[in-house]
Parts: C-alpha cells; sequence; structure tokens
C-alpha cells in the first residue's frame, strides 16, 4: 500500500493547485509586481489539465498498442527480416525533434489538437517499440527453446514466457514515453491545442512570469505524478512476474 | 520406438545430417555421441520437430511424424537440454507442473505428480518447490529440468548434452541419478553428448556420430571391443580400453560368493555389489590387498573379489 501513496498525494497535490491556483494570488503578485493581473485566467487550470492529460493517453495507448504489436512482429520468425529496420527506425525516430514533427504536421492537419496527437503517438511509439525489441530479444534462447520443445505453441510461449519476462523493460519503455510526451504536449498551444502550455505560451507573449510559473509548475507536477506511477507500477510487475528482483 | 529411415537435413547448401538410419527400442537408452557439429542435437531436434528433416522419415511407435501435430507431439516427448531453460519467473513447483498444466490436468493431480517428481529427483519438496530457478545450484536446476520433462509421464526422453555445463562431480552424481531412474521408469530415451565416459556409463546402445553419419551403432561393449573405424577407435581412447571396459561390468559378475551372506567383521571395508571392476581394481591398487570383501545393498557380505581373477577376467 506504501507504494502507491506517493503518486496519490501527487495527483491531490495536482488537482488541489489545478483548482486553487486563484488562492495563490498574493505569491504571484510578488512574484510579478508589474502586473495588475497574475492569474491566468482565458480557461480553467482544470479544462487545460483534462485536455492536456487526453492528449498524452489517447497518445500514450496508441503508441504502446502499435509499438508492442509492432515490436512483436518484429522477433517472429515471419517478420524477422524486418527487424533491423524497424530498430533502425526506432533509434533514429529519437533523434527526430518534436518541434519538426509539428512543424509537418500542420501543413497536412491544420492547427489544433488533430496535429499534436499525431506528433505525440509518432514520438511516443520509438522509445515503447525499442524497448520491446530489447525486451523480447534479451530473453535467454534456452528458455524459448525449451518452451517450444516442451510443447507450447507459439502463442503460449508469447503470452506465458516473453511478455511476462520483457513487461519490464516494455513497461520501462511506456514510462519514458509517456514522461517526455507530457512535456512535448506543451508546445502543442503553439499550434492551437489546449494544454498546460497556454499559460507559458502566454507569459512569454505577455512579459508575464507569473503566468509561465503556474503552467511550468502543473506540467513538472503532472510528470512527476505520472512518473511516480510507473514506478508504482513497475514494482508491483516486479512482485508478480519477476519475484527475485524484489527479494 | 523410434525410427529414422533415410533421414537428412541440410542448412542451405551443407548438409548437417547424411542419410541416417537409427532405430531406438521402447525403454532403451541411445547415446548420440561425436564431437561438435556432427549432427548429433540435429538429429535429436529433428524428432521433436523443432526442425524438418528435408528427406526420409522418421516414425515414432510406427506413425510418421509429420503427420501429427507438433506441438501434441513434443507434449509426449520430455525435452532437457544444457541451459535448462527453466522460467525465471515461475517457481520450481510451477516449472515442473508446466506440461500436465498445458495437458489441463486437475489441480490436485498436478500437485501430487509435482511432489512426487521433487522426491524422485532427491529435491526436497518443502524447500525447493517455491524457490524460484536463479536461487538453485546448477545441479539442482538441473534436477528440475529432469523433473519437469518426467512431468506428464512422456513415453520418450529427449536430452541435448544435459549435463554438459555441470562440474565433475555433480555430473557424476546425476549420471547416477538418471540410471536409477531409468530403472524404475524405463523411459526410451535419445541422449546427445560429446562425453565418451558418459555414453559409455549411461547408454543401452551407443550411436557414433561423425560428419552427418552414424559410424557405428552398438552396445557400449562392442563399441569399446570392436571399433568400427579408426575414428571410433581414437573417440574411446585406443589404449584406455582395458580401463573402459572394467567400468562396464559390476563386480557381482566377477566375485567368488559366499555359500551364504555373512556379516562382516566390524569396520570391515569393501565394494558393493553394483560398483565397477574398475573401483575394484583401484581400490586393490590403494589398500594393496589380494582381495577385497564385497556387500550387498543390506550391508552383508556376499563374497570376495581376487586381484588374480580380475587382472585375468576384467577386461
Amino acid at each position: 500500500m506504501r507504494l502507491w501513496l506517493p503518486p496519490v498525494l501527487l495527483a491531490v497535490l495536482l488537482y488541489g493547485l489545478s483548482a486553487g491556483m486563484p488562492a495563490l494570488e498574493p505569491l504571484f503578485h510578488w512574484v510579478q509586481p508589474d502586473k495588475q493581473q497574475v492569474i491566468y485566467e482565458r480557461e480553467s487550470f482544470l479544462f487545460l489539465l483534462q485536455n492536456h492529460l487526453l492528449l498524452v493517453l489517447i497518445s500514450a495507448a496508441v503508441g504502446t498498442l502499435v509499438a508492442v504489436a509492432g515490436g512483436i512482429f518484429a522477433t517472429r520468425p515471419s517478420g524477422r527480416d524486418f527487424l533491423p529496420l524497424v530498430s533502425q527506425v526506432a533509434s533514429i525516430g529519437q533523434t527526430f525533434p518534436p518541434v519538426a514533427v509539428l512543424a509537418l504536421a500542420v501543413p497536412v492537419l491544420g492547427f489544433g489538437e488533430a496535429p499534436i496527437l499525431v506528433a505525440l503517438m509518432l514520438y511516443g511509439l520509438l522509445p515503447i517499440l525499442r524497448n520491446t525489441l530489447a525486451g523480447l530479444e534479451g530473453i535467454s534462447p534456452a528458455v524459448k527453446e525449451a518452451a517450444r520443445g516442451m510443447g507450447m505453441s507459439p502463442l503460449q510461449v508469447l503470452v506465458r514466457a516473453e511478455l511476462p519476462l520483457a513487461g519490464r523493460v516494455i513497461l520501462a519503455g511506456i514510462r519514458t514515453s509517456v514522461t517526455i510526451n507530457i512535456a512535448t504536449a506543451a508546445i502543442g498551444s503553439t499550434i492551437g491545442a489546449r494544454t498546460l502550455g497556454d499559460p507559458v505560451i502566454a507569459g512569454l507573449v505577455n512579459g508575464n512570469t507569473a503566468y509561465v510559473l503556474q503552467g511550468a509548475i502543473l506540467i513538472g507536477l503532472l510528470a512527476l505524478t505520472t512518473d511516480s506511477l510507473f514506478e508504482a507500477l513497475e514494482r508491483t510487475w516486479d512482485r508478480r512476474f519477476s519475484p527475485q528482483v524484489a527479494v | 520406438m523410434i525410427e529414422l529411415r533415410h533421414v537428412t537435413r541440410r542448412f542451405g547448401p551443407t548438409v548437417a545430417v547424411d542419410n541416417i538410419n537409427l532405430t531406438i527400442e521402447t525403454g532403451e537408452v541411445c547415446v548420440l555421441v561425436g564431437s561438435s557439429g556432427c549432427g548429433k542435437s540435429t538429429t535429436l531436434r529433428m524428432i521433436n520437430r523443432l526442425l524438418p528433416h528435408s528427406e526420409g522419415e522418421i516414425l515414432v511407435d510406427g506413425e510418421d511424424i509429420t503427420t501429427m501435430n507438433p506441438e501434441q507431439l513434443r507434449l509426449n516427448m520430455g525435452y532437457v537440454i544444457q541451459g535448462t531453460g527453466l522460467f525465471p519467473h515461475w517457481t520450481v513447483a510451477r516449472n515442473i507442473a508446466m506440461v500436465p498444466q498445458l495437458l489441463k490436468w486437475p489441480r490436485d493431480r498436478i500437485d501430487a505428480r509435482v511432489h512426487e517428481l521433487m522426491t524422485l529427483l532427491d529435491l526436497d519438496p518443502a524447500t525447493h518447490a517455491n524457490k524460484y530457478p536463479q536461487q538453485l545450484s546448477g545441479g539442482q536446476a538441473q534436477r528440475v529440468g529432469v523433473a519437469r520433462a518426467l512431468a506428464a509421464d512422456p513415453n520418450i526422453l529427449l536430452m541435448d548434452e544435459p549435463f554438459g555445463a555441470l562440474d565433475a562431480i555433480t555430473r557424476e552424481s546425476l549420471q547416477l541419478e538418471m540410471l536409477r531412474i531409468q530403472k524404475q521408469v524405463r523411459k526410451t530415451t535419445v541422449f546427445v553428448t560429446h562425453d565418451i565416459d558418459e555414453a559409455l556409463k549411461l547408454a543401452t546402445r551407443i550411436a557414433v556420430m561423425d560428419q552427418g553419419r552414424i559410424i557405428q551403432h552398438d552396445t557400449p561393449e562392442n563399441i569399446l571391443r570392436r571399433p568400427a573405424s579408426e575414428f571410433v577407435e581414437n573417440l574411446v581412447g585406443k589404449q584406455d580400453r582395458g580401463l573402459k571396459l572394467m567400468s562396464l561390468r559390476p563386480v557381482r559378475q566377477l566375485m567368488q560368493a559366499h555359500p551364504a551372506p555373512k556379516r562382516p567383521e566390524p569396520g570391515a571395508e569393501g565394494l558393493k555389489e553394483e560398483d565397477n571392476l574398475r573401483l575394484a581394481l583401484s581400490v586393490m591398487l590403494w589398500q594393496g590387498a589380494e582381495q577385497v570383501p564385497v556387500f550387498n545393498a543390506r550391508g552383508e557380505e556376499t563374497g570376495v573379489i581376487t586381484r588374480e581373477r580380475l587382472i585375468q577376467e576384467g577386461a
């Protein structure tokens, strides 16, 4: 139970700050004494948080599905030929800056949520794909050989041995992907998506440090909450599937 | 019974197994022996269809294996490999229960079987059942590997250098264990090794392989006495043959039996009836004795073995 305490506390703090930001007005006045308005009010923070989360969740779900499926395909006998290609794409894709993906997506998809969603999916897919490949390739060949030799079907080998054994590494890939995407989603505000990046952009444009701080604090807190959530998930996974590590 | 008829396996242009014929009778231990790359593992892996054969046919109990579902075929063949291949995320008990679970045995039958097998392989169920493979020694892990292969009581046991990675002492004790278990369960066994001593110790019949062909297929004694070629002669060790032959025969065969078993003198040292002649000779040399008493399993003295007889008729 202690495992889940940090993410829960962080989530409560995040929600509390989003809902109660106006209460901190004196503090932000002290940061930015020369401005009349120091609390970002064009949208409620709760709405921005919700939209931000939704973008990250959808992209993470789609990215995980596609990346894990792709990783499994590339490590099957029928997909082996694609393995070098897939793992190169996974590595090279990481060097591509997300801003560039956005710039390329806007002419095709226009402004708003669609281009950022596409960028997040593509970008978030790569760490998951890379870790899926590493996890599946890292399993001892003797384990797979024995499993096949004892009479397991290829699907049984995948579900009972490969995925549980690679799961921890795949989960770490999802963690990296989601954490990066929480930061990347904020950039979506530059092309008209409603995210926690809005106050940051507005603050930069108007020279209002208080706005920037509000957005940045919430984004940081969201990333922390998610990260500690994954920490708890990974520990739970260890207890379930690789107890020798947890002992 | 397993029959291989004109079986060939090619990997691209290379011929790994070249037109071999081999019949393994029910209940016998057939050991495939040869240097690495001679095709012995390939032969083994074709029997359970982990590798398809390029030509010829393989019959198990008269049925062509290519007509069977590969998973069904393998479920009826225990498989033990050098690296054990135990699932690291499963406990010892669950690893052993793998095939019965695939066959959907009821829970309590699986539990009883796991308990029975752990006892058979000299693993204490109370201390080892809930351990994970990483917490076991190499010898214990391979015992679990053998138990897993025996779990659903298959008719056939395939073993691919199962004791190859173990230290000499552990290997020796597992070989003895295997002889003991084989006496009880009588599985048709195909055993692959590159160690000729292991082959001589375990085999009912040995198939010596070289460059994809079977050079000689015969009993250990005949392999030693009448090697078919220079290759086999070198493999068994030309000048070492006398002692190797002695190690095939138990003391019981050459001892002079007493009319009735006697109670041994207190503190007397001697041999057991199952000990081999080579050991008897070694004991005599060490003790400088002309004869050594032989005891049966109950500790009674049943006879003596003399140095004279041993030298005359040992090999």
